[in-house]
């Protein structure tokens, strides 16, 4: 098997705030191979889109990553200086955010911005700039890319503003492109345009990418395996189709079954009891338990991931195994 | 569940935790019980002119006078002893600024949050007369009301509100109006609720942190305008020292070394203004919530 | 069939103010364009009474608005809003209780500086539906229903979760004893495990309450799930109404089969995991409309009768409306898929 171009073992950040210490990211380690779609899948409070940042340096104090080790193509990213850090920012590894409205610059026209981009690593003629940035307009399905140049943020559609972001993010062929749920914000029918485009650019490019959202049927249209993604841990990994087919951990099961479209209507969903947990004050054991219906007394100690192929769960009584009597 | 506490102790625990601010409030709180209790402290009633002598006129610190007492911070002109002028110059700083600042902030809220709320014509006629009083400075609007009206407190508080309640105008109007497009206002117009009682319990008490921030820089500005109205002889007579006066007298002697006659007053005064500002700002940073982590 | 709310022929235009340049201009004699956006278009709509009807739409179709206007926030420039044949508004204000709503945010939806059992008690002191003595035993009532425990009425907002909230809005709204309920996007902010808990409290409260709902929202999935009919809105304009089983099953307009078409759905036991397809272009600016049909320059069935006739609603069947010049052809193709 060829080396992973983005290798995250034992990741865990820490955010050091007044009320104590919050555990956003705590121990997640996946490999991501060239071209492969990722998907990181969790609700508010899982940890995944912290988990985003920390790739990038991107982490504000009071946070930080206290340790772990993210290599990106051979390169150890999280003992690097800020410069060295910024230099692969944008263009080894890039990020594309859920709100284009606050990612773009509103006072510079998109081609004044595209050029501070390519600037940044690269600097190109004028002309040469506008060439790659037409380029990459066209390849996103901007519409007279060339003309659009010259247009500010405000002009453009939020579905067009997205667009813009996943071209700035492309400029310099990265190898790993993070995207924090850049669909949730957009139209039903836009997100699905960009899905697909985003389908075919993976293949067209060969750039990895680690796709964030809370919505699993998004996040499976593009992935081919998928990480869910709980109290900062990743409770369950594995190929996309088998994970929603045959989940293994209780609360990807009770994810999959409380969508409204896996009960007939009217009738009440499956819903998982509970709220996720504070991340502050964790109770020990497996952070699941308390909503748990398969819980036992060895619930009270943690569960290590368990790794069979590519599949992987962190659960003592998975499904599919016969539940133990309880203790 | 999180955090129990109501607002207020929220607010209070968290003000606690930065030292200066906590210097500045104690400040405050010392002044203003120096001034409550003037007269009981103060070893001389500056007031009363029977007990003043020319004897005792300007005097340095720790001379001990005709009344059998050391001056601990000198006499002035009239033979007052300083230290007494100052603790009641104290009292009435703080009493005409508080009026003055508590009426600016009822009459300046009720104006900005009508004109915020009704909108149309009378929003743009109050907008327009505040922003035309505005672009007076104060002390001249100060100036003319206190040359019209005459001398006295009510004519100086009537003075320092005609020139600062536009602040509490302006504030009160953008606060109202953030706040008027929220949801939950809607949410209580919906029920349907009338008008008045939506403004008076859910868009008032929301617009109070930063009218409360104005509140107190105008009020150490109100201090400083009336200390500069006494400084110039517009402010209360002079049987009623307050501190711009003190320092007024005491200017012709400042060259020929009988400072303290200006400079202790002025401290005392600097003291109380920066004290009450550096209250304002940790306040106004406390209210501001990305600057919290 | 029993007409309980009835929302007859509402439009709403949201006109900008002329600045007092403008104004100044326009009076000299210069031609000044007027800003105006039809947010709803000669809506018509009948709920029965306990039905729930789901209002589905992109950005800019004007569910919202209409949504505001059915509850009484909102004066419609024409049109009236009727519950059980008294009217909502009057005189430009709302004349009844009998309507009301629930919104998106449960962060914004709720006063922050004051205790949660003062902001559900509120409208009922204020409407005689209990006094301020019984006021906490009332709202402690509510909290019950809505699966909250009722200690927590001293509370402030902050010190709740969002579905925690969403619960407490949910009270606010009940505890004035509504027949109308107007859901404005209820889940949308909420996680997936949340969303199912609140709709779950939706489906059995509606119906132990036998409330008449208005449900918005554009997550298809959710008004599959909670609705008995369902009304698709472009632009302003209903495009197709009908029960909801027909109109995502067999969509009789065009954006109707592209807009449920364009949902990735998550289809277990098929060969391929997720299904879903793209329309073509973006929804045009409300500020601009097409000519005609708003559709047609993205309809792939558009002729150029579409380009210049705006289509009324005809029915289709008993309970089924559409607006559109080719609906038959639509079926036809569903049918044959």
């Amino acid at each position: 098997m060829t080396e992973p171009i983005l290798s995250v073992k034992n990741l865990t950040t820490h955010f050091f705030t007044r009320a104590g210490v919050v555990k956003a990211v705590d121990g997640v380690s996946f490999d991501l191979a060239k071209g492969e779609i990722m998907g990181l899948v969790g609700e508010s409070g899982s940890g995944k889109t912290v988990t985003g940042f920390s790739l990038l340096g991107l982490v504000d104090a009071p946070g930080r990553i206290v340790k772990g080790s993210v290599k990106l193509n051979g390169t150890e990213l999280t003992t690097l200086s800020g410069n060295e850090l910024r230099s692969r920012r944008g263009r080894e590894i890039s990020m594309i955010f859920q709100d284009p409205i606050s990612t773009l610059n509103p006072m510079l026209t998109i081609g004044q911005q595209m050029k501070l981009a390519i600037d940044a690593h690269e600097p190109l003629s004028v002309r040469a700039s506008e060439a790659r940035a037409t380029e990459l307009l066209t390849q996103v399905g901007i519409p007279s890319a060339k003309a659009r140049l010259r247009a500010y943020p405000h002009e453009f559609s939020g579905g067009m503003r997205q667009r813009v972001a996943i071209a700035i993010a492309l400029l310099h062929r990265p190898a790993v492109i993070v995207a924090d749920e850049p669909t949730t914000a957009l139209d039903v029918s836009i997100q699905a345009q960009i899905l697909f485009q985003m389908r075919d650019l993976a293949r067209e490019t060969g750039t990895a990418m680690i796709w964030i959202s809370h919505d699993l049927a998004v996040v499976s249209s593009l992935a081919s395996k998928l990480a869910v993604m709980y109290a900062g841990r990743i409770v369950e990994e594995g190929r996309t189709a088998t994970l929603l087919r045959a989940p293994r951990h209780p609360y990807t099961a009770g994810l999959i079954a409380s969508l409204p479209a896996a009960a007939k209507p009217g009738t009440p969903l499956t819903q998982i009891p509970g709220t996720t947990p504070s991340l502050l004050s964790m109770p020990p054991g497996c952070p699941f338990a308390p909503r748990c219906d398969r819980v036992t007394g060895r619930c009270e100690a943690e569960p290590e991931m368990t790794l069979q192929n590519s599949r992987g769960w962190r659960c003592f009584h998975p499904i599919g195994q016969l539940a133990e009597a309880p203790v | 569940m999180s955090d129990e506490r109501t607002p207020l102790n929220r607010f209070w625990a968290e003000f606690r935790e930065n030292k200066i601010g906590l210097v500045a409030l104690v400040v405050v709180v010392v002044t203003i019980l120096l001034a409550l209790f003037a007269s009981i402290i103060s070893p001389q009633d500056p007031y009363d002119l029977a007990k003043l002598s020319l004897m005792d006129s300007r005097r340095p610190p720790g001379f001990v006078g005709s009344g059998g007492y050391t001056h601990l911070l000198g006499t002035d002109p009239q033979g007052r002893d300083l230290l007494s002028a100052i603790f009641y110059g104290l009292r009435i700083s703080i009493q005409i600024g508080l009026a003055a600042g508590l009426v600016s902030l009822t009459i300046g809220t009720a104006l900005g949050i009508t004109a915020a709320y009704v909108g149309g014509r009378i929003e743009a006629l109050i907008m327009r007369l505040i922003d035309l009083q505005l672009s007076f400075p104060a002390i001249l609007l100060a100036l003319v009301i206190v040359a019209l009206l005459g001398q006295g407190k009510v004519q100086l508080i009537s003075a320092l509100v005609a020139a600062q309640y536009a602040y509490f105008a302006r504030t009160a109007y953008g606060a109202a109006k953030a706040e008027r497009g929220k949801d939950y206002i809607e949410a209580a117009l919906a029920t349907p609720l009338s008008g008045r009682l939506v403004v008076m319990r859910h868009l008032l008490p929301n617009c109070m942190p930063p009218l409360i921030v104005v509140a107190t820089v105008q009020i150490a500005n109100s201090i400083s305008l009336e200390a500069t109205l006494s400084f110039l002889g517009l402010g209360l007579p002079v049987t009623e020292p307050s501190l711009g006066m003190l320092i007024a007298n005491g200017f012709p002697y400042m060259m020929s070394g009988r400072y303290w006659i200006s400079v202790y007053p002025g401290i005392s005064l600097i003291i109380l203004i920066v004290a009450i500002n550096v209250v304002g700002d940790q306040v106004r940073d406390q209210f501001n919530p990305r600057l919290r982590k | 069939m029993n007409i309980f709310l009835h929302i007859d022929n509402i439009s709403h235009i949201f006109k900008a103010n002329l600045t007092a340049g403008e104004r100044i201009a326009a009076k000299l004699g210069a031609k000044v364009e007027t800003r105006s956006v039809r947010a709803v278009s000669d809506v018509t709509l009948s709920v029965r009474k306990g039905e729930t009807l789901g209002l589905v739409g992109e950005s800019g179709c004007g569910k919202s608005t209409l949504g505001r206007v059915i509850a009484g926030i909102l004066l419609p420039t024409t049109g009236k809003v009727a519950i059980d044949g008294a009217p909502v508004m009057e005189n430009r204000h709302k004349v009844t209780t009998r309507v009301q709503t629930v919104f998106q945010d449960p962060f914004a939806s709720l006063d922050p500086r004051m205790k949660v059992g003062d902001i559900v008690s509120e409208g009922p002191i204020a409407h005689g539906l209990t006094t301020k003595p019984e006021a906490r035993k009332y709202v402690a009532r509510w909290f019950e229903r809505v699966g909250l425990d009722p200690v927590w009425v001293d509370r402030y907002p902050h010190q709740f979760s969002g579905g925690q909230r969403q619960r407490i809005a949910i009270a606010r709204a009940l505890a004035m004893q509504p027949d109308v309920l107007i859901c404005d996007e209820p889940v949308a902010s909420l996680d997936v495990s949340i969303q199912a808990q609140i709709i779950n409290l939706f489906l059995e409260l509606t119906r132990d309450l036998e409330l008449t709902c208005v449900f918005i929202s554009h997550d298809l999935s959710v008004v599959q799930h909670v609705s008995d009919r369902v009304a698709v809105m472009y632009l302003g304009r209903i495009v197709e109404l009908g029960p909801v089983a027909q109109v995502f099953g067999k969509p009789a307009h065009p954006y109707t089969a592209a807009l449920f078409g364009s949902v990735p759905k998550l289809v277990l036991d098929a060969d391929e995991l997720v299904q879903f397809n793209s329309i073509e272009g973006e929804v045009p600016s409300p500020l601009s409309p097409p000519s005609g049909c708003y559709y047609h320059p993205r309809c792939p069935l558009a002729t150029a009768l579409c380009g210049t006739s705006q289509p009324v609603s005809q029915k289709v069947s008993d309970l089924r409306t559409v607006a559109c010049h080719h609906y038959k052809k639509q079926l036809a193709e569903v049918l044959s898929d």
